[in-house]
């Protein structure tokens, strides 16, 4: 991710407005070559309606969009060097999946064997070999979302759009076409603007992502950095379960799994300690989670891998007193938020 | 399934069997009389006879009629696809001042009487166009109902298929007219072709806006209305009224099972209820 040359997708000031909705108010935004960059955010929060605008189906109000460096603000989608893999796949139902992924090859008047060959390879890439002459109908929904991927991916755009491509698939599905939308990104060496609303696939395959909410930007950073060191408590809050506990006039937010329950023998040196009661206790399979208030006003939601512990012995915590520690460090001061009482008013 | 007393089941199954009744016994008498063996008609018939097909078939009249009324049926479908297409286009697929009304302007034609239709053809036609009566001014006549038609299959189906495959058509760099060409006609078309046989099949049986539109034009319709009053002519005028329920049932039944296949539209029902009109 060199810094040189021009970002493959730029955002300048993008506003778009339905009526009276604010959809997308005022974004900044550069993405740079062959990254895997994700928009992430809560239904309604402008991530797709951003991505509507890089892909020219919808027309800023006020704004710049810019390709690779030229603006493209005016220009049609059919003019514009991007490809989009929509949520609901909009594979052409009268064609066949070879006529689907060769569409674009066509239009571009790319014949004969050049074309064969690329919707060979196209199909080949998401494993569809042999399937050229079925209809969109007769295939499963993770098959759809290939064959939608390999239409896109033909034309070598400089720039993949997914818009919340694994919604419809099934949680098993969906996690292996993470992992396999992310090998092929780092095979095809294509920037990637991925939406979606669900934090885990954000932090598991982006190099980069971006939170929104209501119609902004709240944070752009990697995943560790958005999860590590939220900026605000919308993101935290929203990138993964996070604990706001205010102290001294400042809000922190911890997260679940940084914070241990210690027995009396374990050594608390360099923990911020603090005394609390278990109020809640939810015994998941892998981990167990406490919810416990803390003698210093607030609650605290922690989270233990279930090592050692049956469900029974887990249960049986609720009530307990318990102290509670973590490292001063994983307490991340949220900036900006002296201010939150003022705002409050 | 909602479940009823026995008493409201047997009320609904006689409701049904009447109104049937009331629709199908007369057509049918019509349909026996085209056979019937005498001259003169009364009930029951004596015999049967196919000689008034023969007859009707070898009646100049009523070959000019039929062939009139084929152009007229088909002139007018031809201008309905062309400009209910056009519209169903412009309202389902582009935000514009108006367009409310103009989508209700448009489906108005079929609510209006047909007698007020006719009236108000036939004086702009004769009085402030200054044009002749004729095969010309019939088509234009019954376009302002078939266009109705079109326009509902086409809009019902334009909503109904969204605009995502066009986007994506856009998206992979196809222009508005490919994108129109590749992806959205091929999705209207089964609607399309619904839309016009029921228009077709509007226009054939369609006789008050033709009696203002048609001068000294004969068709079908207007054919059997000055000849059922002729006693020579009547069986003649049965066997042309039967033709005329055949050839009004093919289309309305076909763009039903148009309607039906996998990627159908429901417009069709609103075109159907539509050719209640006649």
């Amino acid at each position: 991710m060199t810094r040189n040359g021009d970002s493959a997708v730029r955002l300048v000031g993008a506003r778009k407005a339905y009526g009276d909705v604010v959809a997308v108010d005022g974004v900044d935004l550069e993405i740079e070559a062959d990254e895997f960059f994700t928009m992430l955010g809560p239904s309604g929060s402008g991530k797709t309606t951003c991505l509507r605008l890089i892909a020219g189906f919808e027309r800023p109000d006020g704004g710049r969009v810019e390709l690779a460096g030229r603006d493209v603000t005016g220009l049609p989608p059919h003019e514009r060097d991007v490809n989009t893999v929509f949520q609901d796949y909009a594979l052409f139902p009268h064609m066949s999946v070879g006529e689907n992924v060769a569409y674009g090859l066509k239009v571009k008047r790319i014949g004969g064997d050049e074309r064969r060959r690329r919707v060979a390879e196209a199909l080949a890439m998401v494993r569809l070999t042999g399937y050229e002459d079925r209809r969109p109908a007769q295939l499963s929904g993770g098959q759809r979302q290939r064959v939608a991927l390999a239409r896109a991916l033909v034309n070598r755009p400089r720039v993949l759009l997914l818009d919340e491509p694994l919604g419809a698939l099934d949680l098993k599905l969906r996690q292996q076409m993470q992992q396999e939308l992310r090998t092929l990104q780092q095979e095809v060496r294509i920037t990637f603007v991925y939406v979606t609303h669900d934090q885990e696939e954000a932090l598991t395959m982006s190099d980069r992502l971006a939170v929104f909410n209501d119609g902004r930007i709240e944070q752009v950073g990697e995943p560790a950095e958005v999860y590590e060191h939220p900026v605000n408590e919308f993101v935290a809050g929203f990138v993964g379960v996070s604990n706001i506990v205010e102290r001294e006039g400042r809000r922190f937010t911890i997260r679940p799994e940084k914070v241990r329950i210690l027995d009396d023998v374990d050594a608390s040196d360099g923990l911020r300690v603090e005394g609390g009661q278990i109020r809640d206790v939810a015994y998941i399979g892998a981990v167990t989670r406490y919810i416990v208030d803390l003698d210093g006003g607030g609650e605290i939601q922690v989270v233990r891998q279930n090592l050692e512990m049956s469900s029974q012995e887990a249960l049986e915590q609720r009530g307990r007193r318990v102290r509670v520690g973590w490292r001063g460090e994983h307490a991340y001061a949220i900036p900006g938020s002296q201010q939150q009482p003022e705002e409050e008013l | 399934m909602l479940h009823l007393s026995n008493g409201t089941r047997w009320a609904l199954r006689i409701g049904t069997a009447i109104t049937l009744t009331f629709i199908y016994v007369p057509l049918i008498v019509i349909a026996i009389y085209a056979f019937n063996d005498s001259r003169s008609q009364s009930w029951p018939i004596e015999g049967l006879t196919l000689d008034w097909f023969d007859k009707a078939l070898h009646n100049p009249g009523v070959r000019d009629a039929l062939w009139t009324s084929l152009k007229a049926g088909l002139g007018a479908t031809a201008i309905a696809i062309l400009l209910g297409t056009l519209a169903a286009m412009a309202v389902a697929r582009h935000r514009f001042f108006g367009r409310d009304t103009i989508s209700f302007l448009v489906v108005l034609p079929i609510a209006l009487p047909g007698i007020v239709t006719g009236m108000a053809l036939n004086a702009t036609f004769t009085q402030v166009l200054g044009v002749d009566l004729t095969l010309f001014t019939v088509i234009v006549g019954h376009a302002t109902f078939c266009i109705v038609v079109v326009y509902n299959n086409a809009v019902a189906r334009l909503r109904r298929t969204g605009t995502s495959l066009e986007e994506a058509a856009n998206d992979l760099g196809a222009g508005p007219w490919r994108t129109f060409r590749d992806v959205t006609f091929p999705q209207m078309r089964t609607a399309l072709v619904a839309g016009a046989l029921l228009a077709f099949a509007l226009s054939f049986d369609e006789i008050i806006v033709t009696t203002f539109t048609a001068g000294s034009e004969q068709t079908l319709p207007i054919w059997i209305f000055t000849n059922y009053s002729r006693p020579n002519q009547l069986p003649i005028v049965n066997v042309v009224g039967l033709m005329l329920i055949v050839l009004s049932i093919i289309p309305v039944y076909l763009a039903n099972r148009l309607s039906q296949d996998p990627i159908g539209a429901p417009g069709a029902t609103a075109g159907a209820g539509a050719a209640a009109r006649g």
